[in-house]
Parts: structure tokens; C-alpha cells; sequence
């Protein structure tokens, strides 16, 4: 399978890109699913962004996602892991609500956006993507000019604002600039596949969402763009909080602050520290699924 | 079986149809295909051919035979002058396409193809600001909106409303939509370009709604979803995403309808009249050129006379027109593949 790569590497690997930031965590007990107070030692917890409640998905009779109970914090990079299948794209598109496109979804339970359950009579899904925003597996530029496709979602969000500015700032943010500053007229379908992800991604955040899903965005590229992609999560993350779906784990480990792993049947099995989670996974299919025996 | 040493057998495809079978099979569907190919060339050649006799003295075939027959008695002065007399003008093609009486079979006799050309051009351009608005926003509905279940009322509905026979419509237009108008203005005649207007553009929103929905459903949902992401709303999505995409195929879908009302007879004819009238008034009577056709196939002109002939000149006209809108059609269908590929 895709997903197995060699256990002593995966570990050096994220202990490596991890030991800067969260190295002092990796040390200090697990946190489970249910216990998700933070330890003593602790840099002060993040705010919670993200919550949910007992959140399952349904398509049709299928259960994609068993009750999954989570706090996803603030201005960080949660990745989600686990074997295709396993509902990671399920709970990714419940957070804005693009399931609500899927006739045969159903959602139960809650799921909280800054305390508003996004699932509430009064919550309109159009008001909460443009807080939101999404990159999507396969890059997917309108085909339109490279500007425009940045400018749409200010345009559709009435930015009062320089938007030309605007424009060059999220491409500048996305590292995307300079490649393309000279020809921004031009279709942002003649662009390499990297570039048109890395182009998805400042139309993202061009209207300055809050949170920014990623679906495997990584996935349809190239090892040098995927390293390029890589390197900008990272950068987002200081402004905005990240929650990017992977199957691959050196990716999770190499970007990620906090780690969800989902498995097979639609269960989120283990959420915390992505360092305490590949170096001392709480349940044993877990471990199992990160050195590789299965996925 | 043949032993490993020999190789496989790979001489016949494991059916016992004999080869020349196939072959003869071949030939039949070859032979079918053949038939639309052949009926195509020999209508171009008939209007030509009638067409002829109507700008110049002789048709094609009656050249062709009167010079053969020249030729045949070994006299060439007698061909070169059966050639001269038989191309001498009747009609020239300047009287034809600028003149504005048409007047072909009734003293004193004109042939200017304007007022005909002008009532067909009424009705298109009256019907199709009825079904270009309407069938888009029909397959815009269907494509991005309706639900499984309003589908599947609606999609069957537009097809039987394709099936109708188009005298039907005709009928309707008489005995329903002229009454109405004339409700709101009484003035109006019996026979009036507004119904016939009407009742074509009701005829073909079938057509622009599903060729243009075909085109909007073949609109990757990585699109809407990007746009969805964005916190665009289903009209924002509709009308910046969806129908920009497919726009090519939308207006293949337009330029075949209007085809398609250029060439609509029965209706017309019976909606709007047999009057030549270049008129703005669309509560006046017209007569377009499928109508005036229609009454000289139906009329007691002799073969060979100038009014006979003139039917195979406005059908060429017709045919022309229809050709380079369906050509039109498949170039702009062409180019809408090549993006999205
Ligand atoms: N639109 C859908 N309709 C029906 N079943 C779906 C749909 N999308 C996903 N599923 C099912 O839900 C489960 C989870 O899918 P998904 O969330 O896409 O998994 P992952 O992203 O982890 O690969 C799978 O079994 C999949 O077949
Ligand atoms: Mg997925």
C-alpha cells in the first residue's frame, strides 16, 4: 500500500522537523480523546477553533464517521491521518459544510465553529466559508485569469479594499509572486500543477479566512512542488489554523503541530501532540498504522 | 491448439464467421452510412440544379443535355450556342438578394428575396428572445438547482414538448395565442408575425435547454466546489462558474435553435401567413421563406416557369443560411472540447 513507509525513518523524521517547537511535549503523557485538558508543562493551550460533539456522518445507510469528539486549537497545523476510506475528507467537509452538496449526507451531533454549532437552524453555509476557506486535492483554477481567480472570492465577499493589493499579497503569501507577476492575465490553467495548487491556495486565503482546510493538497503533485506546498503550510500557519487531511505520514509529521488519526470504519482513534503520536501512540492499531503494519 | 514450438494461433479471433462474411457485413453498414452521405449531395444538387433555371434560362441538367446533344451531332457552333442561350440571365443574383418586392408569380413581377428573408429574420429574432432567455435559464435550473425528483418531471416534459409536430404548434399558435394578443390588441389580423414569434420560440427552448444543460453538467464539480469553498452563493456559482464554463457549448446549443427556427415551416406558415411585408409591426402578417415555399408547392405553377423555379432558389438561400449556422455550431463545439480536455 501507498501509505507504508519505513518505521526508523518516519521517526527521525518528525523528530527532527519537530524537535524546535514542540520537542518539550514529546515527552510528557498522552493526551486520549476524551481528556484533552492540557498538561502542566504546557506553553499556555491554544483557543479552540474547532469542536466536535459526538459529530457523525452518514451517506445514505453507510456510517462514514462513528461519533467523533475533538477541539481543533487555533493558528496551528492539525493534520489528519489515516488509511483512505477512513473519513478524513467526510470530516474535513463538515467543518464548512461543503457535505451539504452531497444528497445522500446526513450529519448528527454538533460541530462547533468559535462556539456556534455550524449545523444550527440560523447558520447560513455561505457565512461560514467565507471564514473557511478550502484547497481541494486536485488543483482547480477557474478557468480564468490568473488575477481573477484570486479576486473572485473578494469580489463574491464585497472587499472594499485595495484589491489589487490584495491580489499581489496572497500570491506574494502563497509563493507564488514572483512566478507569475508578469503574466497575471494570462489563464491560470497554463500553469504547472504546483503552481495552480500553490495559485488555489492564495485564492484561499485571499479573502483572509480564518481557518483553511486542506484536502490532500499535496497529493497530485510532484515531489518539488509537494516540498513547495510543504513549506508554505508552514508559513500559513502563523497567521491562520490549518487542518490538512494527508495519508502521508512523513508529511503529517514533517508539518503538523497536533495529529487526528481516523482508521478504518470512521473513527477518530487518536488525536494529540504529533510528536507524542508517532513516537508513542496510545493504541496499538495506531502504532500499528504509523510504522506501517497496515493502511 | 499449436504446441509451444509453433507459437499461438492468432490467425482468427476465435469466431468461425468466414472472413468474406465480414467483409459483406462491413459492406452493408458501410453502405447504410453511405445513404445520409448520398441524400446530402443529391438535395445540394437538386437546388442547384433548380436554382439554376431560376437565375439563368436553363436548369443544370437541361444544359447538360441541350450542349450534349451538340456535342452528340458533332457540331460544336450548335453547343457553344445551346451553352449561350442556356445561360442567358433571368434573374440576376444582385436583383435576387438586394431587391425588396418579391413578387415572382403576380404582374408586375419582382424578384427581390428581402421581404421574405425579413419575415424569417422576424421570427428568429422574435423567438429566440423568447428561448435563449427561457432554455437557459431552464438548463441553469436543472443543472444546478432541481433535484433528483423535479428532474425527472421536468426533463421528460421538454422532450415530449421536442416531440410535438410542429402543425400542432401551428394550431396552437391560431387558435390560442393570436386570440390572446388580439385580446390586448385588437388589431391584430389573424395571420401575425407575433404568434408565429411565440410559438417558435416555444418550440425551441427544448432544444437550448438541453444542449445547454448537457454542456453545464459537463462542468468538472471541482469548479462549483472551488467556488463553494469560496462562499459563493448557487446563483454566484450559476452564473460565474457554470455558464462562463460551458459558454461554448451554450451557444452551439443558441446558433443550432436558431437554425432551427430559420428552417421552421408548418408553424409559421400557418401562424404568421403567406404575405411578403417588410414591416417592424409584429401584429402585421409576413410571409418567411419556408412559408412562401410551402405555397408554391401546394400552387398550380407550371415546371419550368420563373415562379417554379424561384422554390429552389429561396431553398438554396435557406439551405446556406442553415449550413453555416450548423457549421458555426460545430466550430464553436470543437474549440469547447479542446479546453476542457
Ligand atoms: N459522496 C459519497 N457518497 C457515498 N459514500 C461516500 C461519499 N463520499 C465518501 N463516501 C464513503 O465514505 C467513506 C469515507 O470516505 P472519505 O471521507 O472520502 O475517506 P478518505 O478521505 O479518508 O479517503 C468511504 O467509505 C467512502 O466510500
Ligand atoms: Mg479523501
Amino acid at each position: 500500500m501507498s501509505d507504508s513507509y519505513s518505521t526508523t525513518d518516519e521517526t527521525t523524521d518528525s523528530e527532527a522537523a519537530n524537535s524546535t517547537d514542540t520537542g518539550t511535549e514529546a515527552r510528557r503523557p498522552g493526551e486520549t480523546l476524551d481528556e484533552t485538558t492540557p498538561s502542566i508543562q504546557e506553553i499556555p493551550e491554544r483557543e479552540t477553533v474547532i469542536e466536535a460533539t459526538d459529530l457523525t456522518v452518514h451517506y445514505g445507510d453507510v456510517e462514514a464517521l462513528k461519533p467523533v469528539n475533538v477541539r481543533l486549537p487555533e493558528q496551528e497545523v492539525t493534520a489528519i491521518i489515516g488509511p483512505s476510506g477512513c473519513g478524513k475528507s467526510t470530516f474535513l467537509r463538515c467543518i464548512n459544510r461543503m457535505n451539504d452538496m452531497v444528497d445522500a449526507a446526513r450529519v448528527g451531533g454538533e460541530l462547533r465553529y468559535r462556539g456556534t454549532n455550524v449545523y444550527g437552524d440560523e447558520v447560513d453555509p455561505v457565512a461560514l466559508r467565507r471564514r473557511i476557506g478550502m484547497v481541494f486535492q486536485k488543483p482547480n483554477p477557474f478557468p480564468k485569469s490568473i488575477y481573477d481567480n484570486v479576486a473572485y472570492g473578494l469580489k463574491i465577499q464585497g472587499y472594499d479594499g485595495d484589491i489589487d493589493a490584495r491580489v499581489e499579497e496572497s500570491l506574494r503569501n502563497a509563493a507564488l509572486w514572483d512566478e507569475v507577476k508578469n503574466q497575471l492575465d494570462s489563464s491560470g490553467l497554463d500553469l504547472s500543477g504546483g503552481q495552480q495548487q500553490r495559485l488555489c491556495i492564495a485564492r484561499a486565503i485571499a479573502p483572509d479566512p480564518e481557518v483553511i482546510l486542506m484536502d490532500e493538497p499535496a497529493s497530485a503533485l510532484d515531489p518539488v512542488a509537494t516540498a513547495k506546498v510543504e513549506d508554505l503550510i508552514d508559513e500559513l500557519a502563523e497567521e491562520y489554523t490549518v487542518i490538512i487531511v494527508t495519508h502521508n505520514m512523513q508529511q503529517a509529521a514533517r508539518i503538523s503541530d497536533k495529529t487526528a488519526v481516523f482508521l478504518t470504519g470512521g473513527k477518530l482513534v487518536e488525536f494529540g501532540d504529533t510528536n507524542r503520536i508517532f513516537e508513542n501512540p496510545e493504541n496499538q492499531r495506531v502504532e500499528d498504522y504509523i510504522t506501517g503494519k497496515f493502511g | 491448439m499449436s504446441d509451444a514450438t509453433e507459437g499461438a494461433d492468432l490467425s482468427r479471433a476465435g469466431s468461425d464467421i468466414p472472413a468474406g462474411k465480414n467483409l459483406a457485413v462491413r459492406g452493408v453498414f458501410f453502405a447504410c452510412a453511405l445513404v445520409t452521405v448520398l441524400t446530402t449531395f443529391g438535395i445540394v444538387v437538386v437546388l442547384v440544379d433548380g436554382a439554376l433555371g431560376f437565375f439563368r434560362e436553363e436548369t443544370l441538367f437541361e444544359l447538360l443535355a441541350s450542349v450534349g446533344a451538340g456535342i452528340l451531332a458533332g457540331s460544336p457552333t450548335e453547343a457553344l450556342e445551346a451553352l449561350r442561350s442556356g445561360l442567358a440571365a433571368r434573374v440576376t443574383v444582385t436583383e435576387f438578394l438586394f431587391g425588396t418586392e418579391w413578387s415572382p408569380i403576380i404582374r408586375p413581377r419582382s424578384y427581390g428575396i428581402l421581404p421574405l428573408v425579413w419575415g424569417t429574420m422576424i421570427i428568429v429574432v422574435g423567438s429566440a428572445l423568447i428561448a435563449l432567455p427561457v432554455g437557459t435559464a431552464t438548463a441553469i435550473y436543472l443543472s444546478e438547482y432541481a433535484d433528483r425528483r423535479v428532474r425527472k418531471v421536468i426533463k421528460p416534459t421538454l422532450e415530449i414538448l421536442a416531440g410535438i409536430p410542429t402543425i400542432v404548434y401551428g394550431f396552437f399558435a391560431l387558435s390560442f395565442i393570436t386570440p390572446l394578443i388580439q385580446r390586448f390588441f385588437p388589431e391584430t389580423g389573424t395571420f401575425n408575425a407575433a404568434a408565429g414569434a411565440i410559438v417558435v420560440g416555444i418550440m425551441i427552448i427544448p432544444m437550448v435547454s438541453s444542449l445547454s444543460e448537457d454542456a453545464m453538467s459537463a462542468v468538472p464539480d471541482d469548479l462549483r466546489n472551488a467556488a463553494y469553498g469560496l462562499g459563493a452563493t448557487k446563483f454566484e456559482v450559476s452564473t460565474d462558474v457554470v455558464f462562463p464554463a460551458s459558454l461554448s457549448g451554450v451557444i452551439a446549443s443558441y446558433i443550432l435553435a436558431i437554425s432551427r427556427a430559420i428552417g421552421e415551416t408548418m408553424a409559421v406558415t400557418l401562424a404568421v401567413g403567406m404575405q411578403p411585408n417588410v414591416t417592424l409591426n409584429p401584429l402585421e402578417p409576413a410571409q418567411t421563406m419556408t412559408a412562401y415555399m410551402v405555397q408554391i408547392g401546394i400552387s398550380d405553377v407550371s415546371v419550368g416557369s420563373i415562379g417554379y423555379q424561384s422554390l429552389f432558389a429561396v431553398g438554396l438561400l435557406l439551405f446556406a443560411m442553415t449550413l453555416a449556422m450548423n457549421l458555426l455550431s460545430l466550430q464553436i463545439k470543437g474549440r469547447y472540447q479542446e479546453e476542457y480536455q
